[in-house]
């Protein structure tokens, strides 16, 4: 019986199994001991043809609430941009999505150039001197960005203000024990974190993590804390949104070690939370230092430039038990994606996509109280594209009853943060209009408490 | 060719952002307030597109060629994957979504790990990583859980692990805070029994191992390397990077292993996108259930599907969210268009294998003379000894044949190793074609030495100097070498096309 995915002929298999002289494809398995053999068939489902599948398939994801079939004011760390139709048209080419790890440059000079402009462009954004080829996602990069700090400092306490994206936090923690870390939260106060407070923990720390924009949204005084994080001597790591880098100041311009975040936002679909890229660049003195693949730029025997996967002595292929990471396969698909996002918005789309967020933001948050009563949590903040508010009852209840009117109102905090069982985090990115912000208070107006 | 910074004019755009009039402009802190634009590319659409699409025609994938890449599995990826992941009710899908918005993604999620559970003989699965050394860093993490509840996280300190292993193997025994406890292969290419008794007790934490081994034969011996972990009371640890031979085979939980993972990117069909994504779940024995990843994906009693995250004795979360949901889509739909026929995928693998080193062992050296599963490593040193044509020279030269090589100087036992992996998705006519290049190389390497030694003659640039490099790293574009990109729009100078 045929099937789409193979090709031999009963002919090729005869020529095949006389040339490597056994008799039966069975034969070949005969250094398998008798009592490992699987004496049954495999208990699955029959195989479907492509248009079964497509069928069978397109029925699950029909069931699925999606960001263009409710209207959805989700982000806590994923976000609904927009990502124009050059990002797919460029990851679907098959050079490049059927590749492997760039190991052969001259086979690989495509992946090997864009790598090296996504690093660019990473430097760019972040004020950094150098980015690697990408991590798994915004929370694994910081996980990375640990061990770094680590070996970098030989210290073994790990700071992490409380107002940053708990999968993150929960990614570190778990991370932390292996490393040798103990991990230290700092509460934030009215939504954004105290440096005095910061300076105290930062003590002795091997280093500070804290996030710019916050998980709540709000500006933190990011100089500041990094500064108290320079002054302990303790690495200073900024999870940056790179869609605020337009309007807010690269890390690198106030003292950051080391810049990392979620690429998703920029040129990535949510796709129920991935696969996307995280981004982690940092100072040229911790460059010996970066877990995973980077790119640099040589000569070929003819003198002409070209690509190469570079510092390959601090990888696992060559290092083994002393590699600065175990990371071979990244994310470097989605991290070209990043890059097709930024090119398309250029210098000028990134500043005005960052002034459209906060003005829909601060849009929402007079609606939400002209219109439904509801104060934003952190009054006193300036917020970018994300704001927490109290409903009056129950956040998941909210949700539920706002979602059978067709609107899915943000994220309920109550999980992540003991008293905050009545707060929503509302998200506003540009494909939300002034109209369907207008609808999201008129919901909330019915259903919060 | 031109970097797309190098293409960029000041002015110039390609996206077009929503400026809704009347709203508030909230001012920024001047503190906090960007101080100088990146110098992102200011190029037009049409501009990108073209740029874009001359780097693809610089790079090689799958769909371009055969590409016997040994330990990579570089099968074909089927397009249907794409639509399916495509689809705006996944891609659109927010991770955050209320269960009851999300029961067509759970379900998929569960369907998938059901199916992983089948194939490789284990009771939970989690699908959480994000590749496969994620795996293998989440399944030690699993070792250090099970062993502090008994009691022996202090006292059992080592992981074993062969000198075949892949690198990931080591690392992740380091990221993890483990010792590293190294094991030797014997004349058949199997572990060292008698190495392994002696390395063996009280204080092994675990075994990793890769069956089949990275030289693409199956540990003989398999069964008793079980009895002498289990006996010291330690796990045993599967890597799943060659699952490709044994599927529907041969499980490794039936040859007694109790931590799995899987490489979605390899033996499923998830597309390597030029170093990634890919997806590494995790499936283990129902004792090591209470410590997986968190979020767990269920079916309740009702038919309806959930995230359970109330798991005490969890090690946590590795990665964001319930994992890379994308690659799941494009691996379930790659699983259900095999279903119980996935035998024949193995079978196919397997016998193209052993053709393509039947065609070859006599031309390269072969240094463990056996049947091999899905791949097998040549060695190049005969060659290097007679004629100074190292295994590098054999894969640059397979380049002006018009395939990919494959894996070279790996594993780390066999010199002027030549890993090689058909996979199951190819012709008889290509196997056969890239058997006669190598055999062409081979005499090349007596009659034309230098052919091999300036190859490739064809490709996009000629060797590149990779100590250059690392001695002097530039790794992003220097701007300040360039300053005429600060300045004013000007005419752009015509590059010709190369190789027209």
């Amino acid at each position: 019986m045929s099937h789409p995915f193979l090709a031999l002929t009963d002919d090729d298999r005869e020529e095949m199994l006389r040339t490597i002289g056994v008799e039966s494809v069975d034969e070949l398995f005969r250094d398998i001991p008798a009592g490992v053999h699987f004496g049954r068939e495999l208990d699955l489902e029959p195989a479907l043809s492509e248009q079964e599948l497509f069928a069978h398939v397109s029925e699950l994801a029909a069931r699925n609430a999606d960001a263009g079939s409710e209207l959805s004011f989700l982000g806590a760390g994923i976000y609904d941009h927009y990502v124009p139709a050059v990002v797919d048209a460029v990851l679907q080419r098959g050079e490049l999505l059927t590749a492997y790890t760039p190991y052969q440059p001259e086979m690989s000079q495509g992946v090997l150039q864009a790598i090296f402009e996504y690093q660019t462009a990473i430097c760019e954004l972040t004020g950094m001197d150098v980015s690697n080829a990408s991590g798994y996602d915004g929370t694994t990069v910081a996980a990375d960005a640990c061990f770094i700090a680590k070996h970098a400092t030989g210290r073994s306490r790990l700071v992490v203000t409380e107002a940053t994206s708990p999968q993150v936090r929960q990614v570190v923690k778990t991370y932390a024990p292996g490393f040798g870390l103990d991990v230290v939260e700092v509460p934030h106060e009215d939504g954004t974190t105290d440096p005095e407070a910061l300076a105290r923990a930062a003590e002795d720390a091997a280093a500070v993590i804290f996030q710019q924009p916050n998980f709540f949204g709000c500006l933190e005084p990011a100089p500041e804390l990094a500064a108290a994080a320079g002054d302990a001597g303790a690495l200073a790591i900024v999870h940056a949104d790179p869609l605020s880098l337009g309007v807010l100041e690269a890390p690198g311009q106030y003292g950051a070690s080391i810049v990392l975040g979620e690429g998703q936002a920029a040129g990535n679909f949510p796709s129920y939370g991935g696969p996307h890229y995280g981004f982690l660049a940092a100072r040229q003195e911790f460059i010996r230092r970066m877990p995973g693949r980077i790119v640099g730029e040589t000569l070929d025997t003819a003198g002409e430039r070209g690509y190469v996967l570079t510092l390959q002595t601090r990888e696992q292929h060559i290092r083994r038990e002393k590699a600065t990471s175990n990371i071979t396969t990244n994310q470097t698909l989605l991290a070209l994606g990043g890059l097709v996002y930024l090119t398309w918005l250029g210098p000028q789309g990134l500043r005005e996509l960052g002034e459209t967020c906060l003005s829909l933001a601060a849009y929402a948050k007079q609606r939400l109280a002209e219109r439904a009563g509801l104060e934003a949590l952190f009054s006193g903040q300036t917020t970018f594209k994300e704001f927490a508010i109290r409903v009056g009852r129950n956040a998941h209840e909210v949700v539920a009853a706002a979602r059978e009117r067709g609107v899915h109102p943000g994220y309920a905090l109550g999980r992540d943060y003991p008293g905050m069982d009545d707060v929503l985090l509302v998200a506003v990115t540009e494909r939300r209009t002034p109209e369907e912000i207008d609808r999201l208070a008129d919901v909330l107006a019915e259903v919060a408490g | 060719m031109k970097l797309i910074y190098e293409k960029s004019q000041p002015g110039r755009r390609a996206s077009h952002i929503p400026r809704p009039e009347g709203l508030p402009r909230p001012e920024l802190p001047d503190a906090l307030r960007r101080s100088a634009p990146p110098r992102l590319p200011e190029v037009p659409e049409f501009e990108l597109i073209r740029h874009f699409t001359e780097l693809s025609t610089r790079n090689f994938g799958v769909d371009t060629g055969f590409y016997p890449l040994g330990s990579c599995t570089m099968k074909y990826n089927p397009r249907i994957n794409e639509r399916l992941a495509a689809l705006p009710g996944f891609a659109r899908l927010h991770p955050l979504q209320d269960e009851a918005g999300a029961q067509g993604a759970l379900e998929l999620m569960w369907r998938l790990q059901e199916i992983l559970a089948e194939v490789t003989g284990l009771d939970a699965v989690s699908l959480q990583p994000a590749a496969g050394s994620q795996g293998e860093l989440t399944g030690l993490m699993l070792v250090r859980a099970y062993f502090d509840a008994l009691g022996q996280s202090e006292q059992r300190r080592k992981v074993v692990i062969p000198d075949t292993a892949h690198g990931t193997n080591p690392a992740s025994v380091t990221m993890a805070g483990y010792e590293l406890t190294p094991v030797r292969t014997d004349a058949r290419g199997n572990i060292d029994v008698d190495d392994l008794r002696g390395k063996v007790d009280e204080h092994t934490a675990a075994l990793m191992l890769t069956n089949p081994s990275t030289l693409g034969l199956f540990d003989e011996n398999i069964e008793e390397i079980g009895r002498i972990f289990h006996g010291a009371g330690a796990l045993m640890y599967y890597d799943g990077a060659n699952l490709n031979a044994v599927c529907g085979i041969s499980r490794p939980g039936d040859m007694g292993f109790d931590i799995v993972h899987i490489n979605l990117h390899k033996t499923f069909s998830q597309p390597h996108g030029g170093g990634g994504p890919g997806g590494g779940p995790i499936a283990v024995r129902r004792t090591l259930e209470p410590y997986l990843p968190v979020p767990a994906v269920i079916r309740r009693q009702d038919g309806t599907f959930a995230y359970d995250f109330d798991r005490p004795q969890t090690i946590g979360k590795v990665r964001g969210y319930a994992g890379p949901f994308g690659v799941f889509v494009r691996s379930y739909a790659f699983l259900r268009m095999w279903g119980p026929r996935l035998r024949e995928m193995s079978e196919v693998a397997v016998l193209n294998a052993n053709y393509v080193l039947a065609r070859l062992k006599e031309a390269y050296d072969l240094p463990f003379d056996r049947l091999c599963m899905h791949e097998f490593v040549l060695s190049a040193r005969s060659l290097k000894r007679e004629h100074g044509i190292t295994a590098l020279d054999v894969a640059k030269r397979l380049m002006d044949y018009g395939f990919h090589p494959p894996t070279i100087y790996f594993p780390l036992i066999v010199p002027e190793a030549l890993m090689v992996e058909p996979t199951e998705t190819e012709t008889k006519e290509t196997l056969d074609a890239f058997c006669d290049a190598m055999l062409a190389i081979a005499r090349e390497a007596a009659e034309e030495p230098e052919l091999l030694k300036e190859a490739p003659h064809d490709r996009p640039v000629r060797r590149l100097d990779e100590v250059r490099a690392a001695k002097q790293p530039v790794v992003k574009y220097a701007f300040e070498q360039h300053p005429e990109l600060d300045a004013e729009p000007r005419p752009v100078a015509a590059e010709a096309p190369k190789g027209v």
